[in-house]
């Protein structure tokens, strides 16, 4: 599941750095709502213990299945006894649907921030060095063909199946697929400034390359890549609740939100409450990082943006 | 010309090499022991190394590799560890619904996504132009899944007008064939309607800003026309581009489309032999749509050559 | 390209071939898994015993009343030192290719199956002899008398001792059949089944079935559909969606949290077609510490209750029975003997074993099977009680399959093997202690746990021995006390699986196993 502008970006050409970013980003409502939603989602991803959850994995077989607003009463290790309000229900299991949704908001931020800084990281080395090195430049972009022309969520079905299921090995599947469009991106960059005359002159009065990469080519790359990972942060939160929903992801008792939706799926019709909150927050969170990266584009990349 | 096209042919050889290499290494590497999924419930010990002999699972990896390419180079796709079935003979009956899927979603997608775009590119800047972006991007934030259920919940439950799942091969009836085909289309078509959409009214914006446009505009010809007879015909290319890279995307939505609506095509065989750590079908599987995703873009990439009137040699 | 071409040729050849097959009345089910197995002597999936009972028939067979009545045999005699049985089959039994059914297919189908079947392989340990008479008799003389052998003979469940040719029957044991040819009232379409889609039925037209009215599994066969079509689906609420739009017209094993749905349509009945039900088990693996040490499992015995997993599992209580009894409640052999104080989370008596026992803390590998719906909820389960008896667990989730492919490792829980895994029982398979595989402790012979007992298997032979129901009764007490020491399996409680039809569809048989002959579909 990888997104449209990974390809896009392909054909970037680094731009000098814009002055007026931040008060540029503020006045874009899209990019606001964006960044306010993944804050949000922040706030509760952390504090989900503080915001009136219970244990997201404790079951109880006598309330399962309860409507939103359910409300039971339960009797505390102490002896004393609570009532405790079910705002969005309980699973097949009789556990917190709201506790899950707020603690699997953690799972789904760690998997979209892991995957794309990773996958950014790896792929920012393959091709500064596959841009430097002519000879090498050839096997390693032949690799690249080979592994995108692997449809993405096969290659990340293919990953899975090699691993114990667990939120290791998923962010592995998903960012293996996501290295090679960073590299295209990065190694265009390179080629390109290596043009420019003052990197002509670098080189010329023998410069080290490690020096020339660093101080020259790696300032360039820097908002491409920002862009670049909002978009694999938001299909890194789609592709792990897809694993999830097809039974391959991250074990099924830790609370995500594709786990909560595949465990709900097959009562979809008479609950739909499981399949309802976690994907509305999917939904949200997914876009409001578009939502973030669209902004980005614009503002840090003014060749693509008039583009897009 | 003709040297290109050869060129550019050749090329796609080492892509499917490595395709070949990786499919292969990933899949052999794995902790889970086929033998074992093979010999079922009561076996023991020597019942599992006999199966692993006979499947060639105890040869060196370097030479498992040799002989799994020859029989594929000669069509042979091996036997699925789990269905019991040749591979090529399941693959073969499950193409009918996968591709039936593929070409209506396309179909569809097309036919929403271009007028969206050109209408967005038209009327740049404006309400209707922000609104077809935000549906776009919109298309690409919810899961193909959550898509599925609302649509079989509000057309085939509450409304009742289309079924809710299964598959009906078109030679038992066109009717069936397109009312069960309706609902999956639509879904697996939002997230490319948003591609295409997006891209579409890019090409546009391009290619409005272009000379000859400005020409035509001076000469004082009808904006509609200006828009269909230059700017579409000549955004065409690009557009054709994108539907060749998001076939990539499509084989990922097909993936989990089929598997909401129990259609019997490649992506549940994908789902089911994953599940199932059955090799063979895997590979296989995963050859096939790297095979098909670089064909149409070799395709797409020569005909971009040969019919883009911008690109000379 | 070409190639491109020559596959697109090939479907459309396909789909066109399958034109002429329209049959008059189609009975669209959907079975509780798929079919990917064929041979239901090779494997005890129940999807495949089902199977077996479309296409193949049985030489006695169970009635609606427990008992085992001749199915293809016409009369058979024992002689009076109960040591010589001869079997006479009916007239114009034919296999589907149109030869007749012999003795001799007889003989070497009873040898195949007795080499993979837990009863069998008992039984087959008392035969000196089995001659054929003539083409459609046969004798089986006993070295000692066992009441077991009519019995094995109509062995309800997986695995049944189906009747194949002889050319069949002498497959390897150990290799699964690639020829089809039964004797059933169904023939099964080779060339329409594609699995993970569907398997298709037809019915046979030279099949001849008995005179008496149809009970249980026993009795007369009669197809009344042309054609039975098992359609793969996956999703229980899709499953659900599609019965109630009529795309389908059976469902064998619809999701309890789904039942409402159907009961309030009109069109739709439910049908208790097993009143038996089905059983629940916990299974330790006694080789690995610390399930090695009996205390450590007779903790799980004080640690567990059977409604908390039958309460996640099947939840509406019309649907359950919390039943001590590990001969299933309402049969004969059903007891309470020896259970006191079991099964009733009584986690301080649990938490005290495993001090005795001096566990310490090893985690216990728990497998979950996610993908089918009547399991994946008892793990947790058991994964929380055990927890708050003191264990500490670690859960680990994968499909049927893979659950299926590693528990039959003996490595340890760290290098692939395991500790425990939950499992259900169709009720016919564990009636006494010579069927129920799970009691098996012969050690490295018994199934995959491995339990290692002397006494037990002492007691299991005994059983075999037993002349008459009192004598039964009382070694089958003596085997249920003796489970509180050796902890062999734990049993989880009773469930029933109606079969939900459209009400067009009628005739559903009561019996163990969901079987087609006498279902009928009016109104097409």
């Amino acid at each position: 599941m990888s997104t449209e502008p990974a390809l896009l970006t392909d054909a970037a050409v680094p731009a000098p750095r814009p002055t007026n970013l931040f008060a540029g980003l503020a006045r874009d409502w899209a990019v606001l709502f964006g960044a306010a939603v993944i804050l949000v989602m922040i706030v509760i991803g952390v504090g989900a213990p503080f915001l009136g959850t219970v244990d997201p994995t404790e079951i109880n077989p006598t309330f399962r299945n309860r409507v939103p607003g359910t409300e039971q009463t339960i009797r505390r290790a102490d002896g004393t006894t609570a009532t405790y309000r079910h705002w969005m229900g309980t699973d097949s299991l009789g556990r917190d649907v709201y506790s899950r949704v707020l603690y699997g908001a953690r799972i789904s931020l760690v998997v979209g921030a892991a995957a794309a800084a990773i996958s950014i990281a790896i792929g920012l080395v393959i091709g500064l060095v596959a841009g430097y090195l002519r000879w090498l430049d050839g096997i390693v972009m032949r690799f690249m063909d080979g592994l995108m022309a692997i449809p993405a969520i096969l290659l990340a079905l293919a990953v899975v199946s090699l691993f114990r299921a667990g939120i290791v090995s998923v962010i592995i599947a998903i960012v293996v697929p996501e290295i090679p469009r960073v590299v295209r991106l990065v190694r265009a960059i390179v080629l390109s400034v290596r043009e420019e005359p003052y990197v002509e002159a670098a080189i010329m009065t023998g410069t080290p390359t490690p020096l020339l990469l660093i101080r020259h080519v790696l300032p360039n790359t820097v908002a491409p890549l920002i862009v670049q990972g909002t978009f694999v942060c938001a299909s890194a939160i789609l592709l792990e609740a897809i694993l999830s929903f097809l039974g391959v992801g991250i074990p099924p008792d830790t609370p995500t939100w594709g786990n909560i939706m595949a465990e709900g799926r097959g009562l979809f019709r008479v609950y739909p409450h499981n399949i309802f909150f976690p994907g509305l927050c999917l939904a949200l969170t997914v876009l409001a990082v578009n939502m973030l990266g669209d902004g980005l584009r614009d503002r840090l990349d003014p060749k693509l943006a008039k583009r897009m | 010309m003709a040297g290109y096209i050869l060129r550019r042919i050749v090329a796609t050889i080492p892509v499917m090499l490595i395709v070949a290499v990786l499919v292969f290494l990933m899949l052999r590497l794995t902790p889970g022991d086929p033998a074992a999924v093979i010999a079922g419930d009561n076996a023991n010990a020597e019942q599992i190394a006999a199966i692993r002999t006979r499947l060639g699972l105890d040869q060196p990896i370097v030479v498992q590799f040799f002989i799994w390419f020859g029989q594929i180079l000669h069509g042979d796709f091996g036997e699925s560890f789990f269905f019991k079935k040749s591979v090529a003979e399941l693959i073969v009956s499950r193409l009918e619904p996968t591709l039936a899927l593929s070409l209506s979603t396309i179909l569809i997608a097309v036919l929403v996504a271009v007028p969206l775009g050109v209408l967005a590119a038209y009327k740049q800047g404006t309400v209707i132009d922000k609104i077809v972006m935000g549906f776009s991007v919109l298309g690409f934030s919810v899961p193909v899944f959550v898509i599925g259920y609302s649509l079989i919940y509000l057309f085939a439950i509450k409304l009742n007008w289309l079924p809710v799942q299964g598959y009906q091969r078109i030679a038992d009836g066109v009717g069936g064939f397109l009312a069960r085909l309706i609902l999956p289309s639509l879904t697996l078509s939002v997230i490319y309607i948003a591609l295409i959409a997006r891209m579409t009214r890019t090409s546009v914006l391009d290619v409005m800003g272009e000379d000859y446009i400005r020409t035509a505009r001076a000469k004082g010809q009808v904006e509609r026309k200006v828009l269909f007879n230059h700017a579409l015909r000549n955004a065409a290319v690009p557009i054709v581009t994108i539907i060749g890279f998001g076939v990539a995307l499509l084989i990922g939505g097909v993936v989990v489309t089929e598997s909401v609506f129990t259609i019997p095509g490649l992506g549940r065989l994908t789902v089911d032999a994953v599940l199932a750590r059955d090799f063979p079908t895997i590979q296989a599987v995963i050859l096939l749509f790297s095979f098909v995703y670089v064909l149409i873009n070799l395709v797409v990439d020569l005909a971009y050559r040969v019919f883009d009137p911008r690109i000379r040699y | 390209m070409r190639k491109f071409a020559i596959l697109l040729a090939a479907v459309a050849a396909l789909a066109a071939s399958m034109l002429g097959a329209r049959a008059e009345t189609t009975l669209r089910a959907v079975m509780h898994s798929d079919l990917k197995i064929v041979d239901p002597v090779w494997t005890t999936a129940y999807i495949s015993r089902n199977h077996g009972y479309m296409i193949y028939d049985t030489l006695f067979a169970m009635d609606a009343q427990g008992e085992i009545k001749p199915q293809m045999v016409d009369k058979y005699e024992v002689s009076a030192d109960k040591l010589l049985y001869t079997f006479t089959l009916r007239d114009g039994l034919l296999w589907h290719d149109g030869t007749p059914v012999t003795a001799e297919d007889c003989i070497a189908s009873i040898k195949r199956w007795a080499a993979r079947d837990t009863l069998g392989q008992k039984v087959l340990s008392f035969v000196e002899a089995m001659t054929p008479q003539g083409p459609n008799s046969f004798t089986i003389r006993l070295k000692e008398p066992t009441g077991l052998l009519i019995f094995a003979l109509g062995k309800p469940s997986s695995n049944v001792p189906f009747m194949m040719p002889k050319r069949v029957a002498a497959t390897d044991p150990n290799t699964q059949i690639s020829d089809f040819t039964g004797s059933g009232p169904f023939v099964f379409k080779q060339d329409e089944w594609k699995p993970g889609d569907k398997a298709v039925y037809v019915k046979f037209d030279k099949y001849k079935p008995r005179a008496e009215a149809p009970s249980g599994l026993a009795g007369g066969k009669v197809a009344k559909v042309d054609r039975v079509e098992w359609v793969a689906m996956t999703d229980q609420q899709q499953i659900v969606n599609a019965l109630l739009a009529g795309e389908i017209d059976y469902v064998e094993a619809p999701s309890h949290d789904l039942l409402p749905l159907l009961t309030e349509d009109p069109d739709i009945h439910l049908v208790d077609y097993n009143p038996l039900g089905n059983q629940y088990a916990f299974r330790p693996n006694s080789l690995q510490k610390p399930f090695d040490n009996p205390k450590v499992r007779q903790a799980l015995f004080y640690a567990f209750n059977q409604k908390d997993f039958l309460d996640a599992v099947i939840g509406n209580p019309n649907y359950y029975k919390v039943c001590k009894a590990m001969f299933v409640c309402g049969t004969p052999l059903a007891s309470d003997t020896g259970m006191d104080g079991l099964l009733e989370s009584n986690f301080t008596k649990a938490k005290a074993l495993l001090k005795e026992a001096g566990y310490d803390g090893t985690p216990i590998v728990l497998l979950q099977s996610t993908d089918l719906q009547i399991l994946t909820n008892l793990a947790p389960v058991a994964k929380q009680l055990m927890e708050k008896a003191g264990f500490n667990v670690d859960m680990q989730s994968m499909d049927w399959q893979t659950v299926v492919a590693r528990r039959v490792k003996k490595d340890p829980a760290s290098a692939g093997g395991w500790h425990g895994m939950l499992t259900s029982w169709v009720s016919a398979d564990i009636l006494n202690p010579v069927m129920s595989s799970f009691v098996n402790a012969s050690c490295d012979k018994a199934n995959f746990g491995w339990p290692c007992d002397a006494e037990m298997e002492r007691l299991r032979d005994a059983f075999a021995r037993a002349p008459d129901l009192a004598a039964q009764k009382q070694v089958a007490d003596a085997v249920q006390t003796r489970e509180r020491e050796v902890v062999t399996h734990i049993w989880l409680g009773q469930w029933y699986q109606p079969i939900a039809a459209r009400k067009s569809v009628t005739g559903v048989l009561t019996a163990p196993v969901p079987v087609f002959w006498n279902v009928e579909k009016k109104g097409s």
